[in-house]
């Protein structure tokens, strides 16, 4: 029971996250709004590579896909490729700094962005702005407070 | 940590399966017609979410609400008096001017204008990614609300509903990129088609040859040439116009006059699609300006 509570938690930071997605917001907080569910889904994966990868990634892609109203499949689809990366690479991207994990997490949120254009672009027809790219930045300097805050409550509940 | 290697050899073949899911989710989302259904359910499904998510915005303004000084209070009332005053004012003469314009119908022998029931909704979640501009409203099917209904706000036409579940209802806005509505501008008559670019304050007209006569600061009615709109709705005031004779149309942005980015109740209006049947003009009248 107690470790179907530990699990939970990991499925309770996600949910948050998803509320942290579609809350509404001020027009200029909204346009830099960090892919909450991403960075989340990357520290899961970084630490539990064995509990949290592509599945999970994919079904949270999903799940936004439906939040968000872009065609189904496309955040999906981004999802699990970012994770796999960071999957792959865990072990790496686990003993890096603080800064340079933001700096590499940076460089997978373009990434991100980037698939996410390409698909909404394929299948939409969308144009390219600058200010798209505004979420990476906010991601990156999100990212160390996240981290911290999940490896406290990780380390605490002793989630493994 | 053994146990992540151990498993670590079929993450390929999981990124596989998840590229070819969205693939197909993507395919059939996009290019077939089975999905609405699916995304109804999908939309009641997360609902709740929406819910809780907008819960922080209402404690607040109620709190607000609640804090408001009583002078506060006692202005705002006479404020909103007043407008009620003004606008039944206006209102008598609607009502005088709609009969008229009933009448003096009848007499032309063309179809009567079907009064629209009107319909007020709160929306729930508004969804700013670049790529999709919707908002999530709290009606649903329960309420009435049905597809492709037109959504307003007090200064013009917001967008239209495009999918429905029994408490809530997804609308997508004008200024999306993949909306379109058919206008006319409404000192010339030039009818045009207004596209979203994605971005809060600026639609884009379509297809306005360089020899249009179109100004800065036309107002843009609907026309309701698309089945969808019903006419005479306010949906935008040209903003900008460049003419580049290398360009095979002019290039007109226009700015809606619904405040799409920080909208709160709106109007949905009952569809009732008054497709010309028996054209006005009989020839002239023809030209197709549907969308797709």
């Amino acid at each position: 029971m107690r470790k179907a509570g530990r699990i939970g938690f990991i499925y309770l930071s996600l949910f948050v996250a998803l509320i942290l997605t579609v809350m509404p917001m001020p027009q200029l907080v909204k346009l830099a709004r960090p892919d909450w569910v991403l960075l989340v889904l990357m520290y899961w994966t970084m630490a539990l590579p064995q509990r949290i990868s592509v599945g999970t990634a994919f079904f949270s892609g999903f799940i936004v896909d439906v939040l968000v109203g872009t065609v189904l499949g496309v955040n999906a689809l981004a999802f699990s490729v970012v994770i796999f990366i960071v999957a792959q690479h865990h072990l790496k991207i686990r003993n890096f700094s603080i800064v340079q994990q933001s700096l590499l997490l940076g460089l997978l949120l373009a990434l991100y962005q980037l698939l996410l254009f390409w698909l909404s672009h394929f299948l939409t027809g969308v144009y390219f702005m600058p200010q798209y790219l505004w979420p990476v930045v906010t991601g990156m300097l999100v990212w160390p407070w996240l981290f911290w805050l999940l490896r406290r409550y990780r380390r605490q509940l002793k989630i493994q | 940590m053994n146990q992540s290697y151990s498993r670590g050899s079929s993450l390929p073949l999981r990124l596989f399966l998840a590229v070819v899911c969205s693939a197909g989710l993507m395919f059939l989302d996009r290019y077939t017609d089975s999905s609405t259904q699916l995304r109804s359910y999908l939309t009641t499904a997360v609902s709740p979410l929406f819910y809780v998510a907008s819960l922080p915005e209402t404690l607040f303004s109620g709190a607000s609400e609640q804090f408001m000084s009583q002078q506060a209070v006692l202005d705002e009332n006479a404020r909103l008096k007043e407008t009620l005053l003004q606008q039944s004012g206006q209102l008598q003469l609607l009502r005088y001017l709609q009969q008229e314009n009933e009448k003096l119908r009848a007499l032309l022998g063309s179809s009567a204008v079907i009064e629209d029931k009107r319909l007020v909704a709160e929306v729930l979640a508004v969804y700013s990614h670049p790529f999709s501009h919707q908002v999530v409203l709290n009606k649903g099917t329960k309420d009435g609300v049905t597809e492709h209904q037109a959504v307003i706000d007090d200064q013009g036409i917001v967008g239209q509903i495009v999918s429905v579940g029994p408490t809530s209802s997804r609308a997508l806005l004008i200024s999306d990129n993949t909306h379109a509505i058919a206008v006319r501008a409404e000192r010339t008559g030039v009818r045009a088609i207004v596209e979203g670019l994605g971005q809060w304050d600026a639609l884009r007209v379509m297809h306005l040859p360089h020899s249009t006569d179109i100004r800065e600061g036309d107002r843009l009615l609907t026309s309701g040439l698309d089945g969808r709109f019903p006419e005479g709705y306010p949906v935008a005031r040209v903003s900008k116009i460049s003419q580049d004779a290398s360009q095979p149309f002019m290039v007109v942005y226009a700015e809606p006059y619904a405040l799409l980015d920080r909208i709160r109740h709106v109007l949905l209006l009952s569809n009732t699609p008054r497709m010309p049947e028996q054209p006005e003009e009989p020839a002239a009248g023809a030209a197709p300006q549907e969308q797709p």
